[in-house]
């Protein structure tokens, strides 16, 4: 009996054991075959705003602080160094200086050097001859004052002032470091780095293909001969050459959770993973013109919402509710839910929410005898479309009669841009799970992607406020105050936060998708294949 | 018969003009540029690098300097750059060509090679138990989405034989690189082919009650013979019409026959450089389809004569 037990406790060991070790020692060769779910602009990360740059050209290159690639959850606390040996923060915390590692080549062959650091960051500041056709997280970098050298291999970044977050963001997968040699026209077709893949070739709407650097400055590493990515746009021709075996991981995160099933069904071995994607569906009220200029309105919307209702509806119930930031437990920034429930909206009671809403319209003016006609635009995608129905469906209830208007993603942009919109429908991606990309980039007055352009003087002290905090709970504190605030203003209601997921063939060994980003886990160096 | 051909060519050459035109203006009418796609994909706009970045693609010149820059590199065989892969736009084009016509000369043949035999039979057993078959699987093949027997196929080849003809751009057996051609082709051909069934059908039936094929039976010829040597040889005009319309439409079947087979022929890469406003590609490629349709209409016309002598071109 005895041994039995211990065999049963050996078993539990076991499979407790996390999956490298499971496996066995790594295995080199090999190469990995991947669908991409479509043609990417071009192969420059840091003119790109999709993760469909970041998964094939990610493994191209290094950053100089990376989050730790096989810890699911992002934070300060999985900082690793990469093309930086060491960092240090000054003692008023407004000089971040890294010490760079000696023994790191190009692709081409040329030393990596401080230079290159000081090129990247400048061209991402705007501050360079050498000029990105798109910069679309310049606003990152708004609190750098400049990057200096020190010789070749140390450089700083010298702060307007402190921001802790800073680390945080040269980490995602969106901040490589780029070649001074190498323009920003080249590297969107014949990308350079110094990672652990060299790019091969790209040919649009067809196939990605990247190969293994011998010269990896990561001794040993990496153990796959090679990536190759094939452009499959339509779903369902991928997932069915994912299942016939033809690649041997579908794209990060492509799975909806309807499709999850057929394909666990149709490949009983392929192992599959489910995590948050810190996409937040959410609703965009234009404020500048009547009926949504009147806050009533807009506090009507927002507690009509029943959120659950969209999560089961579209994610079969593998959905989150949450405020701006990614709900827990994935979420590093979540608020508490007890405090989450007692914002307008958010209450589980709908039908007391929905009588709250319905004496808000009242009061401005609308009612069972005359309903508010909206359009709710949004753009012409399905994860789109979908929620849009479900949202004109559910305003009915409080006087709404929304029309849905689907606009092509060429012109879905300018339409917003140019404030041509009542009431739409949105995603937004966070590729770092921080308050200062969240908040700054979508509430901040002024920015750019705040597309509704909300503007709260007391609120964007509080931005500050928590960006220089130092102590993180003291910081947590700030930022629930804050994602309360922002809710309650009805600046971006948000619906749900999504989640998808990823399968891979059973001999498909250490890869981990990360559960609060979908920018940052795709370096792939010591991935490896079991056959 | 040469004065009738320098006439048609010159007519092409109008038609290929007005083409050029409306091809031009239409893309500029669709609301949006590549310019609007690239900054939609970064979340903002940035007036000052929007404006670069359109200078710098000629996108804001005029639209009349913008069309004759265009037709004026046609003649210098200078074709443009892709605004999205940034490489030369016959360079992206010419590779694919290949692809879609291997695609499209497959489903001609096995529209042509099925639906004509199969039209004849229909005609020559009407009212028959296999007329009445024949009739349904060919209406069937006109009501069935080439997408959705596309998918079937691929469900059904994963599900039985737990494989799928998937395009691969190196094969490793000729059996994997017939099947990769061959299985889409007949997906796309097969509605096709159930169109050259029916016009086959009606026109054999039309030939078959004329006073010339009852002599040819009163005189003793096989049914073989005059089916096939009497009947068919001019009941097939109007089979090659079809055919010859059927190969200008092929484009257009084809876009979703390659998405779904994942086939990186020119009818998706169309679609792809539509979605991004890549305007050196689009034009390109739509006029290439254009000379494309308008020379088979011009070698379908001198089939008729050909075919059929009493068909004589005026001058």
């Amino acid at each position: 009996m005895r041994s039995v037990h211990a065999l049963g406790v050996a078993a539990l060991v076991m499979l407790a054991l996390p999956d490298p070790i499971f496996a066995g020692e790594p295995k080199s060769g090999g190469i990995l075959r991947m669908y991409h779910r479509d043609s990417p602009g071009g192969a420059s990360i840091h003119e790109g705003a999709t993760y469909s740059i970041n998964i094939p050209f990610m493994p191209v290159f290094n950053n100089l602080v990376i989050f730790d690639q096989h810890i699911a959850q992002n934070s300060t606390e999985t900082l690793r160094p990469e093309l930086a040996e060491s960092w240090a923060w000054s003692g008023d915390g407004k000089t971040l200086t890294f010490k760079l590692r000696k023994d790191v080549k190009w692709h081409d062959g040329k030393p990596f050097t401080s230079a290159d650091v000081k090129c990247t960051f400048d061209m991402l500041m705007g501050k360079s001859q050498q000029k990105f056709r798109q910069n679309p997280r310049k606003s990152w970098y708004d609190e750098v004052n400049e990057v200096t050298v020190n010789g070749d291999y140390e450089a700083s970044f010298n702060l307007k002032r402190p921001q802790p977050a800073l680390l945080s963001l040269l980490a995602s997968g969106y901040t490589p470091v780029y070649p001074c040699h190498v323009s920003p026209a080249d590297m969107r077709t014949k990308p350079v780095g110094t990672g652990p893949f060299k790019f091969v070739e790209f040919k649009a709407n067809e196939s990605i293909k990247i190969a293994k650097n011998p010269d990896y400055w990561k001794k040993g590493l990496p153990y796959l001969d090679g990536i190759e990515f094939t452009i499959i746009p339509n779903r369902s021709t991928a997932v069915l050459a994912f299942v016939a075996g033809k690649f041997d991981m579908t794209f990060p995160t492509h799975i909806t959770i309807p499709l999850l099933k057929d394909v666990k069904s149709q490949a009983p071995n392929a192992v599959c993973t489910v995590e948050p994607v810190n996409v937040s569906t959410n609703i965009i009220v234009n404020s500048s013109n009547p009926p949504f200029d009147n806050l009533d309105v807009r506090r009507a919307v927002a507690l009509a919402l029943d959120r659950k209702s969209f999560i089961s509806i579209m994610l079969e119930g593998q959905g989150d509710v949450g405020g701006t930031m990614l709900p827990a437990p994935a979420g590093l920034w979540a608020m508490p839910k007890d405090m989450l429930e007692k914002i307008p909206g958010y209450g589980p009671d709908i039908n007391a929410n929905r009588e709250e809403a319905k004496k808000l319209m009242q009061k401005a003016g609308y009612g069972p005898d005359k309903h508010l006609a909206v359009k709710v635009s949004t753009r012409n995608l399905a994860e789109y479309r979908d929620p849009a129905v479900i949202l004109i469906d559910q305003l009915k209830s409080i006087y709404i009669d929304g029309e849905l208007d689907v606009v092509e993603t060429a012109n879905w942009f300018p339409k917003v841009a140019r404030k041509d919109y009542m009431l739409g429908l949105n995603l937004t991606g966070n590729a770092v799970d921080d308050p200062d990309q969240s908040f700054f980039e979508n509430y901040s007055c002024g920015s750019e992607r705040n597309y509704t352009n909300y503007c709260n003087k007391e609120i964007e002290k509080l931005f500050n406020e928590q960006s220089v905090e130092k102590d993180v709970n003291k910081r947590k504190k700030l930022v629930w105050e804050i994602d309360k605030k922002l809710q309650e203003d009805v600046a971006r209601p948000i619906i749900f936060h999504a989640r998808a997921g990823t399968c891979w063939q059973p001999y498909v060994k250490n890869v981990t998708i990360m559960s609060n980003s979908s920018y940052n886990g795709y370096r792939y160096e010591d991935v490896w294949m079991d056959k | 018969m040469f004065a009738y051909i320098v006439r048609r060519l010159a007519l092409m050459l109008v038609t290929l003009f007005g083409i050029s035109v409306i091809i031009f203006v239409l893309l500029r009418v669709v609301p949006g540029n590549i310019v609007d796609i690239l900054f939609d994909a970064a979340g903002f706009v940035d007036p000052a690098d929007k404006a670069n970045l359109e200078k710098e693609l000629g996108l804001s010149q005029p639209i009349v300097v913008q069309y004759f820059n265009w037709i004026g590199g046609l003649f210098r065989g200078d074709f443009g750059y892709s605004y999205v892969s940034e490489k030369p736009a016959l360079q992206e084009i010419l590779p694919r060509i290949p692809i879609t016509a291997k695609l499209a000369g497959l489903a001609l043949l096995f529209s042509a090679s099925i639906g004509i035999p199969l039209g004849v039979i229909s005609a020559v057993h009407q009212g028959t138990k296999l007329d009445y078959t024949l009739r349904v699987i060919s209406l069937s093949g006109l009501s069935l989405p080439s997408f959705w027997l596309g998918l079937l196929i691929l469900m059904a080849s994963v599900s039985l034989v737990g494989a799928m003809p998937i395009f691969n751009p190196n094969p490793k057996t000729w059996t994997e690189a017939f099947a990769i051609y061959a299985v889409p082709a007949m997906a796309v051909g097969f509605r096709s082919a159930a169109l050259t069934m029916r016009i086959t059908r009606s026109s054999m039936l039309e030939i078959l009650r004329q006073d010339y094929i009852r002599t040819a039976r009163a005189k003793g010829a096989s049914e073989a013979s005059v089916n096939y040597h009497h009947a068919l040889k001019n009941a097939v005009l109007p089979v090659i019409t079809v055919i010859g319309i059927e190969a200008a439409f092929l484009i257009g079947g084809l876009i979703v026959t390659e998405t779904v087979f994942n086939i990186p022929g020119i009818a998706r890469f169309l679609v792809e450089a539509l979605r991004w406003r890549d305007y050196p590609i689009v034009q390109n490629l739509v006029m290439f389809i254009a000379v494309v349709v308008v020379f088979t209409n011009f070698v379908v016309d001198l089939l008729y004569a050909a075919i059929d002598p009493r068909i004589r071109f005026g001058d």
